[in-house]
């Protein structure tokens, strides 16, 4: 078992419009990102449950051509730089991945 | 015409580029150029205030270069969502820096300035036929809402630039865009195949971004003819790969196949990516589909308050071990305070600790840890200033002075770094339009009007 974020090459968050909040895990080689691609602890429902969102509400796409999984979530609480928000450009939101252990 | 290049001059104009990269994209003999100037990363504030996200003095360096460079070449200078938000103030920002360039450099150019600001009678007439629908979370759009905004702009797609282009426009200042527009109308005028078109749109418009190593703002070249495009960025200490080109599709997008503009949605899943030489990359494959009814994008925010807020630090082991009570004891005697003149939904008052929770909002993966120190930013928002001031100025010495069970540290439970300690952020606002408008022509409400600048 390994962290998540020891096995990405980079592992970032980001604004998709005031609405999303998007993650990129990159991988350096197929053979890694495969193993994560394939690994469980990557399910709608597991990332549901670290972000506090509805497993439907998940959306999580695999992107052979860069070695890449993409993550998309709603946010929860108020739009990019509404009152009560903590992260405007969403960038700082890839912290719950972090401790994924993947076998 | 069988190859059309396009320079584009950087993701955001303002961010500065290198002036050898934009000499060595001209060097190649674009046939035209671009740059996007906006973006809603930043937040709501600036297309409600009316304030630009990138200075005067950015927007005088970079547009001075670029601005220079196209007239030299004598190539139409394409710039998009200016002026970070794209409404009547930011375009009129930056319209006064072009003038002032004019002026101090001597430009003469055929100007056509696309404004993007929404009438609220136009929204409020699609909210009543039933032509809005809501993107995300946010409810359906209401006339109430409309009437609420302070400003509503609409993402234009490539049809009001191809009229600009159309009409001889030399520089075409629009306001808020699709980011692809910008670089696709004139390869859409010039019949060629929209997939790719918008594709290398879609990787041009943030510069050269998709290129290695990752650094700042730079200039890329694209080189699109009729089965495939081809990539370069234009800095020679930069180079392309298949995987840095492909990656970039993840970048601020929810899906990576698929992206959708206002006259059609652009499917990647057959795009191939290929190694030119060591610093290009060729793209085939990208197809669009054409929307049978087209739509664009509206953006539109409302004014919260005002707000004020403070910056405070806390080592005190008990007292970081007792932040709940104490923010819960500051917000009561915050409210039995002002209960005479304000009611409890007249204001909002915030509490950020940083080193706890303050980044997330809730306890992270290792739990609620809490460093061995905590920053607290304290956050009054009022329906105006001098409210604002005077709620967080109670708040503060408040919880400067406030007890709690176990306290020794008797004299002061913050560290305030500034004084004064407090600071008027002036207006919020908040992004409660994010919704999609149906129309017979995506183009209709976006009005060329093409002037003479010196």
């Amino acid at each position: 078992m390994e962290r998540l974020y020891d096995l990405a090459e980079v592992l970032r968050s980001k604004n998709a419009g005031p609405l999303y909040i998007t993650l990129d895990l990159l991988f350096a080689d197929e053979a890694t990102y495969r193993r994560v691609s394939g690994s469980e602890a990557l399910s709608p429902g597991a990332v549901g449950e670290l972000y506090g969102v509805a497993a439907e509400d998940v959306k999580i796409v695999h992107f052979d051509a860069a070695n890449a999984i993409k993550i998309t979530i709603p946010r929860t609480g108020p739009t990019s730089g509404a009152p009560g928000d903590r992260d405007v450009y969403g960038a700082q939101q890839h912290g719950p991945l972090l401790g994924l252990m993947i076998p | 015409m069988d190859e059309l290049r396009v320079l584009s001059v950087c993701g955001n104009l303002g961010y500065g580029f290198p002036v050898s990269s934009l000499e060595n994209g001209i060097a190649r003999n674009p046939h035209y150029m671009g740059a996007d100037n906006g973006s809603t990363d930043a937040g709501p504030y600036y297309l409600g205030s009316g304030d630009q996200l990138t200075k005067r003095e950015q927007i005088l360096r970079d547009l001075g270069h670029s601005l220079a460079a196209a007239r030299r070449k004598g190539i139409p200078y394409i710039i998009g969502s200016a002026g970070t938000a794209g409404g009547n103030p930011h375009v009129d920002a930056v319209l006064d820096v072009m003038h002032l360039l004019a002026k101090r450099d001597g430009h003469k150019f055929k100007l056509a300035v696309i404004r993007a600001e929404m009438e609220k009678e136009f929204v409020k007439r699609a909210v009543r036929e039933g032509r809005t629908r809501s993107l995300g979370k946010l409810p359906p759009l209401t006339e109430e809402a409309v009437d609420e905004s302070v400003r509503i702009v609409g993402q234009m797609g490539i049809g009001p630039f191809i009229r600009a282009l159309e009409g001889g426009a030399e520089v075409i200042l629009a306001g808020r865009s699709c980011d692809t527009a910008i670089y696709t109308s004139f390869a859409a005028m010039n019949g060629f195949d929209l997939g790719l078109a918008f594709h290398m749109s879609k990787i041009i418009e943030c510069g050269a971004q998709c290129a290695l190593p990752i650094g700042a703002n730079d200039c890329i070249l694209g080189t699109l003819r009729k089965d495939h495009f081809e990539l370069e960025p234009m800095n020679m200490g930069k180079r392309l790969t298949p995987n840095s080109v492909a990656a970039h599709m993840m970048y601020e997008q929810p899906d990576p196949y698929l992206f959708y503009e206002p006259e059609g949605v652009v499917d990647l899943q057959e795009s191939r990516f290929e190694q030119v030489d060591a610093r290009r990359v060729r793209v085939r494959g990208s197809r669009f589909a054409a929307a049978s009814k087209p739509t664009i994008k509206l953006e539109g925010v409302r004014l919260r308050g005002y707000r004020t807020i403070t910056v405070a630090g806390m080592s005190d082991p008990n007292l970081l071990r007792n932040l709940d009570e104490v923010e819960a004891r500051v917000k009561d005697t915050v409210a039995g305070m002002v209960g005479g003149s304000l009611k409890p939904e007249e204001y909002e008052l915030r509490f950020i600790y940083y080193g706890r929770d303050g980044v997330l909002g809730r306890p992270g993966p290792d739990g609620r840890k809490v460093a061995h120190e905590v920053g607290v930013v304290v956050e009054a928002i009022a329906r105006d200033q001098v409210t604002a001031n005077a709620v967080l100025s109670l708040a503060r010495s408040t919880f400067l002075h406030c007890g709690f069970e176990t306290r020794k540290a008797t004299a002061g439970n913050l560290a305030f770094p500034f004084s004064p300690s407090d600071f008027p952020g002036g207006p919020v606002y908040e992004f409660h339009i994010y919704h999609l408008i149906e129309l017979a022509d995506a183009g209709a409400p976006f009005e060329v009007e093409f002037t003479r600048v010196g």
